[in-house]
């Protein structure tokens, strides 16, 4: 049965990708094809996660070459749930895409190249979860990194050609890290096999063993975002429409997450690098979330919270103890929808306000209550309010920090419980002034284009948009056609959407929200209300995760058994 | 094996000069460092093949006299994927170059607005000397407006005026 599921989740979205391609005149069959498609990915992966819970990990290998040699799938817990989870938000976000786009037409999102490279990025992101060997997961990471950078560019709009050139680069640079360190490693090892280098890296020369962690490390930690590698994440994530946003925020670090939560615990058990870890994690939180109160903008505040949550997962696994790793795992989890419903939601309340300045947003709370309590939950969420999962995963790291007992842990502890009250901050800042106070304080309506026009070349996008050519000519000093556009070159990452004809933002602001925008988000809220009611058997399922990890055994038998057979 | 000095010359001399182009403002330098920074990690992966000059798989015979075939089927995906990228790198250098006439690296004007922001405690700021955007939310001065018109058929809460 796992023969025949295991590669689906990366052959099916590749598949539908080149069907998608076929059909990109036709935008009604290419919604029906991605939609269909990742919904048979989503129960695929739902079933994988029945068959690996009973089972326990299983490795398929592809294209009938004998382990060591070939192409290797493994299924075990972990990567089964993290599966499940992309999948679950994927579909969310297609959806909401689908909803975005039926209600701009083909403004937003180009139909006929968003459809094929979402699909790609779901591919590579299976393969990442999925991968045996340390070649494959490199691959994996090139498959959705490359489609990633497509979709950031989307459209190739001064602001977006901006983020993205700051993304790809620092992207590219993690990849070569990642490749010398896989090229060094089998030059140690002689294998790139996961199972078979944890067997033969424990035989290693310690300062060989710490070389290899650490470049791994780097390379994953760029990904994951960690402290001292984290600046070019909200540089670039702002830019990209808001599905994208989104998808990026909650999937593509996670990956980087669970690679780091691999290779820490089946490769290099010994835990050298574990105060390391710690400490960035602390950077990360701390770091992060003083970025997240600092911020004005509601989507580079939640790219903020981004990378400061991230701390939390690597304080898990810098734990090492099956509890840490556990409450890393369930993190994981819990992090994936509750960040990509937060985006969506900024989407959302970019479409209904005009802007995601929460300088010039108010009273959306009136406007729209259905939006604000779509905000309202997730962000409460976010902070780790009891009774929500956030709580419950940052209790369970805590009570693993406290478990752990030294000096270094119960810093973390307490570094913990101060991001998630200044998390609470940053949420509630955005919470009263773009949705509580009321709409009369602030100049999003009516006084926008004066504010606008008295904001003038530093104005930023949305609905102040709106007075783009009026305001231009009068402003303090006449511009050339060129340094205007230098000028949006470079303007401001929240300008997420520069080139928008005028007027549209203002319009936008007056038009009813598309319902199928609306209900995707809700259905990714209620999913991670949800999770707070899985909380009891999900907890369980990263518990018995966690336990293999440490033990490591059965993902190691699994793929050398597979060898024998 | 005899150790060869020539291949780790060579992989340390791509890096250097690999990084030292990517550290530059100009976007073609930066895709310039980067293939040499791919190409000595491909020397790198190929250094871990054995002794060099050996071919890799050659008719039947002892597995001494080859060299091991899999640091180069390595490369030859990472050589794929490299090329990829650098085609894309490419249509982003010139669709910058069409939009802006400058292919250099901006600077982030939204972290240069949050870093000027002084520390001073934000009642003794003068509204109207900050950017219109870091005005305080609700006050009357960044409406742009005259503050008496205002007064009348505004409802504005005590203290919204000093946040």
């Amino acid at each position: 049965m796992i023969e025949v599921l295991a590669p689906l989740p990366v052959l099916l979205p590749l598949l539908g990708a080149a069907g998608a391609l076929l059909v990109s005149g036709h935008p009604t069959y290419q919604r029906t094809l991605s939609t269909v498609v990742l919904a048979v990915v989503l129960a695929v992966s739902v079933t994988l996660l029945f068959l690996a819970d009973g089972e326990g990990a299983s490795a398929v290998s592809v294209g009938g070459w004998p382990v060591p040699l070939g192409i290797v799938l493994v299924v075990d817990r972990l990567s089964a749930l993290m599966l499940v989870v992309a999948s679950t938000v994927a579909l969310g976000v297609l959806v909401f895409a689908v909803g975005q786009g039926a209600a701009d037409g083909s403004e937003e999102t180009p139909l006929s190249i968003f459809h094929p490279t979402f699909l790609v990025l779901v591919a590579g992101v299976g393969n990442a979860f999925l991968a045996g060997d340390l070649f494959n997961l490199y691959v994996g990471f090139e498959i959705l990194l490359m489609a990633s950078y497509v979709l950031l560019t989307l459209g190739g709009t001064a602001a977006r050609i901006r983020g993205g050139v700051t993304y790809v680069i620092v992207s590219l640079t993690s990849s070569l890290v990642f490749l010398a360190g896989i090229g060094l490693v089998y030059a140690a090892t002689g294998t790139v096999n996961m199972a078979q280098l944890a067997v033969r890296l424990g035989e290693l020369p310690e300062g060989t063993q710490v070389l290899l962690q650490s470049m791994l490390l780097i390379a994953f930690g760029i990904k994951a975002a960690v402290f001292p590698l984290s600046a070019w994440l909200p540089d670039s994530y702002p830019t990209a429409p808001a599905p994208v946003t989104a998808v990026f925020a909650g999937l593509l670090t996670k990956v980087g997450v669970y690679a780091i939560i691999r290779t820490q615990t089946l490769l290099f058990p010994g835990g050298a690098l574990d105060d390391v870890l710690m400490w960035a994690a602390l950077a990360t939180m701390l770091v992060g979330i003083l970025g997240a109160v600092a911020q004005s903008d509601l989507r580079r505040m939640l790219s903020f919270t981004l990378v400061s949550h991230i701390g939390y997962m690597v304080f898990g696994i810098a734990l090492g103890t099956a509890a840490g790793l556990a409450g890393a795992v369930f993190y994981v989890a819990h992090h994936i929808a509750i960040q990509t419903t937060l985006f969506l939601v900024a989407g959302l309340v970019e479409r209904q306000g005009g802007t995601t300045s929460v300088n010039r947003l108010g009273g959306l709370a009136r406007r729209s209550p259905l939006l604000a309590v779509l905000f309202f939950v997730p962000a409460m969420n976010l902070a780790g309010i009891p009774p929500l999962s956030g709580f419950i995963g940052k209790l369970g790291l805590l009570q693993a920090g406290v478990a752990d007992g030294s000096p270094a842990a119960l810093t973390l502890v307490a570094g913990g419980v101060v991001t998630s009250l200044l998390t609470l901050l940053a949420v509630a800042r955005v919470w009263t002034r773009a949705f509580w106070r009321s709409p009369n304080q602030s100049p999003a309506d009516d006084t926008a284009a004066a504010a606008a026009a008295d904001a003038g070349p530093q104005r930023a996008g949305g609905a102040d948009g709106a007075d783009d050519d009026g305001a231009a000519p009068s402003g303090d000093r006449p511009r050339t056609a060129l340094q205007d556009a230098w000028r949006r070159h470079t303007a401001v990452a929240t300008a997420s959407e520069p080139d928008l004809p005028p007027a549209a933002g203002a319009v936008r602001a007056l038009r009813p929200l598309p319902r199928t925008m609306v209900g995707a988000t809700a259905a990714l809220v209620a999913l991670t209300v949800a999770l707070t009611g899985l909380a009891g058997p999900l907890y369980g399922l990263a518990d018995r995760a966690s336990v293999d990890l440490v033990e490591r055994t059965p993902y190691v038998a699994s793929v050398l058994d597979e060898g024998d057979g | 094996m005899t150790p060869t000095i020539v291949l780790p010359v060579m992989i340390g001399g791509l890096y250097a000069a690999g990084v030292y182009l990517l550290l530059d403002r100009s976007l073609t330098r930066v895709l310039l460092g980067f293939v040499l920074l791919g190409n000595a990690t491909n020397l790198l992966v190929l250094s871990a093949g054995g002794p060099s000059g050996l071919a890799p798989i050659l008719g039947y015979g002892d597995p001494e006299g080859f060299n091991d075939p899999l640091p180069q089927a390595l490369i030859l995906t990472a050589i794929v994927i490299t090329f990829g990228v650098s085609a894309f790198v490419l249509a982003i250098i010139h669709r910058s170059w069409r939009l802006a006439r400058n292919e250099a690296v901006g600077t982030d004007e939204e972290d240069r607005r949050v870093a000027a922001r002084r520390a001073t405690d934000a009642d003794e700021l003068d509204p109207d000397d900050l950017d219109p955007q870091d005005r305080a939310a609700g006050h009357a001065d960044s409406l742009a407006a005259d503050p008496e018109d205002l007064a009348d058929d505004v409802d504005v809460p005590a203290g919204s005026g000093t946040r």
